[in-house]
C-alpha cells in the first residue's frame, strides 16, 4: 500500500472507525455542551481541528526529542498538557490581534478546549500509534495529520449532533425529556450506529 | 562514604532532572505566553472592564444579556440603555452613568410579591397527595396541581430555587416569605413560577391583592384553603379613591401607577384578600395653625375628604375619616402638616 492508501486507511480510522466522540469517548463535553446550534458547532469543531493539528505537532517533537530522550515517559501526561495548554493560550493571543474575525468565531471555544481531553488524547495515542502494517510507528507527518483526521472527525459527529439536535428543538417532546436527557439518548444512538463501522476492512 | 555520595547522585539524577525539564518546560512556555500577551496586546475599551466592574455580576439575565459581560459589551456597542440591571438598582446605573458620562435615568426599585395566599401546609387545601419531583413545574401537569384552587400556589417552592439573591425563606407553615431587604426585583422567580402568581411591585407600595383566582366568587372561597380569595365582588374598585383598582375575570388588581398606599381597599375586601403592610402604622395628618396659609390646595388632594376649611383661613383634618395617604403633605406649598 502506498503512502495514499496509508493516508485514506488514517483518515476513514480517525473520523469512522475509532471516532474520538463515539467510539473512544473522548471530548463529550464539548460534544454536549456546544451541539444546540449549527453555526457554534462548525466554529467549535474547526477550532478542535486546528488546535489537535497544532497540538499533534508540537507533542510529537517534545515527546520524540525531550521525553523519550530522556527516558521521561512516565511524565507523559502532564508534560503534554502543560504544552496543550500553553499552545492554546498562544494561539488565542495571535489570532485575537492578527485575524479578528476568526476570534470572533474561534475565540470564545479555544479557552474551552485548552484542557480538552479529546486534544490530550490524540497526543498520547500519537505516541502509540502504528500504521497499518503494525510495525512502524507514526512519524512527525502522520502525527500531524492524524491530528487533522480526528479534528475532522469530531466536527463531523458535532455537525451531525447539532443538525439532529436543533430539528429535536421543534419536536413535541415530554417536559422531563426535553434538553439534556434527549441529547443523552440520541448520543447513544449515534455512537450504536457508528459501532457499526467497527467491523469495516480496509 | 563513596556508595552514600554515589547514592545521592543518582536520585538526583531520577528525581533532578524530571523537575528539571518540567520546570524549564514550564519557565519556557511561560516566558514566550508573557512575551506574547505584550506583543499581541489588543486594546479593548477600558469602559467595558470598569462596567463590568461596576455590575454585580451575578449573570441574572434581568437585564436581556446572556450576562453581565454582555449587558456591559451591549451598552458601549449597541447604546443599550444603562438602567437594565434590576439587583444593582440606582446605585449601579448611577456608577454606569458616570463611566458613560450619561444622565441615570429614573430607576424604580421594584421587588417580588406573591399574589397568593394559600400554598402552606395549614392553608390549603389539597385535591391529592403530591409525591412526586419537588419542583411547581412538575406538580403544575398532574391534574391540575395538588392545590383545589388550580390558581393557586403549589408550595414547591421553585421561586425559591429559582432565586439567586437568597431573599426567599420558607416558614414553618411551609409559606414562601420574601426579604425585601434582600430582594432585588431582578425577576428570575416572576419566570420560574408556572402559576405566574409573582408580580413585581415597586418598593414604596405596601398594598397587595394576594389571590390570584380568576373564578367566580363561590367558587373560589370553595377551593381556598387560606380563606382570604379574591371574590371579585369590585367593593375595593368603588371604595378606591383614585380608582387604581380594576375588577377583570372575577379578579381585583392594582395600578401601582395609581395606588397611594392608603389601604382602605384592605379595610373594605370582605375576605380579607387585600394585605396591607402599613395596617395600624399609618399616622395621621395634622395641620400646624401656624404656617397654614389657607391655599386649600391641601382639601383638593385629600382623596377622602378629611380635610375641611375656608380659603384664607386655617384648615383642619378630619382625624376619623384621615386615611394617612400623606398626599396633602407631599403637595403642601408651607410645609404646615405633618404625620402624627
Amino acid at each position: 500500500m502506498g503512502y495514499l492508501g496509508e493516508l485514506f486507511v488514517m483518515a476513514m480510522t480517525a473520523i469512522f472507525i475509532q471516532n474520538f466522540v463515539l467510539s473512544r469517548f473522548l471530548g463529550l463535553c464539548p460534544y454536549l455542551g456546544v451541539s444546540k446550534k449549527l453555526d457554534s458547532a462548525l466554529g467549535m469543531g474547526m477550532a478542535v481541528i486546528f488546535v489537535m493539528t497544532l497540538a499533534s505537532a508540537i507533542t510529537f517533537l517534545i515527546n520524540k526529542y525531550l521525553l523519550l530522550h530522556f527516558g521521561l515517559m512516565y511524565l507523559q501526561t502532564i508534560a503534554f498538557i502543560l504544552t496543550i495548554a500553553a499552545l492554546v493560550q498562544f494561539v488565542e493571543m495571535v489570532i485575537q490581534k492578527n485575524a479578528p474575525a476568526l476570534y470572533k468565531s474561534l475565540g470564545v471555544f479555544l479557552p474551552l478546549i485548552t484542557t480538552n481531553c479529546a486534544v490530550l488524547g490524540v497526543a498520547i495515542l500519537n505516541t502509540t500509534a502504528f500504521r497499518s502494517d503494525g510495525t512502524t510507528a507514526y512519524n512527525f507527518f502522520d502525527s500531524v495529520l492524524n491530528g487533522f483526521f480526528s479534528g475532522v472527525g469530531f466536527t463531523v459527529v458535532l455537525l451531525a449532533m447539532a443538525g439532529l439536535r436543533m430539528r429535536l428543538e421543534k419536536a413535541d417532546l415530554p417536559k422531563s425529556m426535553q434538553g439534556m436527557p434527549i441529547a443523552l439518548i440520541l448520543a447513544g444512538i449515534m455512537a450504536l450506529a457508528f459501532y457499526g463501522f467497527m467491523g469495516f476492512k480496509i | 562514604m563513596t556508595f552514600i555520595l554515589l547514592e545521592s547522585v543518582s536520585m538526583l539524577n531520577t528525581i533532578g532532572i524530571p523537575v528539571l525539564i518540567i520546570g524549564a518546560l514550564g519557565l519556557i512556555f511561560g516566558l514566550i505566553l508573557a512575551i506574547a500577551s505584550k506583543v499581541f496586546e489588543v486594546k479593548i475599551d477600558p469602559r467595558v472592564e470598569a462596567i463590568m466592574e461596576a455590575l454585580p455580576g451575578a449573570n441574572c439575565g434581568a437585564c436581556g444579556a446572556a450576562g453581565c459581560a454582555g449587558y456591559a459589551e451591549r451598552i458601549i456597542n449597541e447604546g443599550e440603555a444603562i438602567n437594565k440591571c434590576a439587583p444593582g438598582g440606582a446605585a449601579v446605573a448611577a456608577q454606569i452613568a458616570r463611566i458613560m458620562g450619561k444622565d441615570a435615568g429614573a430607576m424604580q426599585q421594584k421587588v417580588a410579591v406573591i399574589h397568593c395566599s394559600s400554598g402552606g401546609h395549614n392553608n390549603t387545601k389539597w385535591k391529592y397527595n403530591y409525591d412526586g419531583v419537588e419542583s411547581c413545574k412538575a406538580a403544575v401537569n398532574i391534574a391540575g396541581g395538588p392545590n383545589s384552587c388550580s390558581w393557586g400556589c403549589m408550595g414547591l417552592n421553585d421561586c425559591q430555587k429559582a432565586c439567586q439573591f437568597d431573599a426567599i425563606s420558607v416558614d414553618a407553615n411551609g409559606m414562601r416569605v420574601i426579604d425585601f431587604n434582600k430582594c432585588t426585583g431582578c425577576g428570575a422567580c416572576v419566570r420560574a413560577c408556572p402559576r405566574n402568581l409573582i408580580m413585581l411591585v415597586p418598593i414604596n407600595r405596601n398594598v397587595y391583592i394576594k389571590c390570584s383566582s380568576k373564578e367566580k366568587g363561590p367558587d373560589a372561597k370553595a377551593v381556598c384553603g387560606s380563606t382570604h380569595p379574591c371574590i371579585g365582588c369590585g367593593i375595593c374598585a368603588k371604595k378606591c379613591p383614585v380608582q387604581a383598582i380594576t375588577v377583570e375575570n372575577n379578579l381585583a388588581r392594582i395600578d401601582y401607577d395609581k395606588c397611594i398606599n392608603c389601604g382602605i381597599c384592605a379595610t373594605v375586601c370582605p375576605t380579607k384578600a387585600i394585605e396591607d403592610l402599613l395596617a395600624g402604622m399609618r399616622k395621621k395628618a395634622e395641620i400646624n395653625p401656624e404656617l397654614c396659609i389657607g391655599c386649600t390646595i391641601c382639601a383638593k388632594v385629600c382623596p377622602v375628604q378629611a380635610i375641611k376649611g375656608e380659603i384664607k383661613k386655617i384648615h383642619e383634618v378630619d382625624k376619623d375619616k384621615c386615611i394617612g395617604c400623606e398626599q396633602c403633605v407631599a403637595k403642601c406649598p408651607k410645609k404646615a402638616i405633618e404625620m402624627i
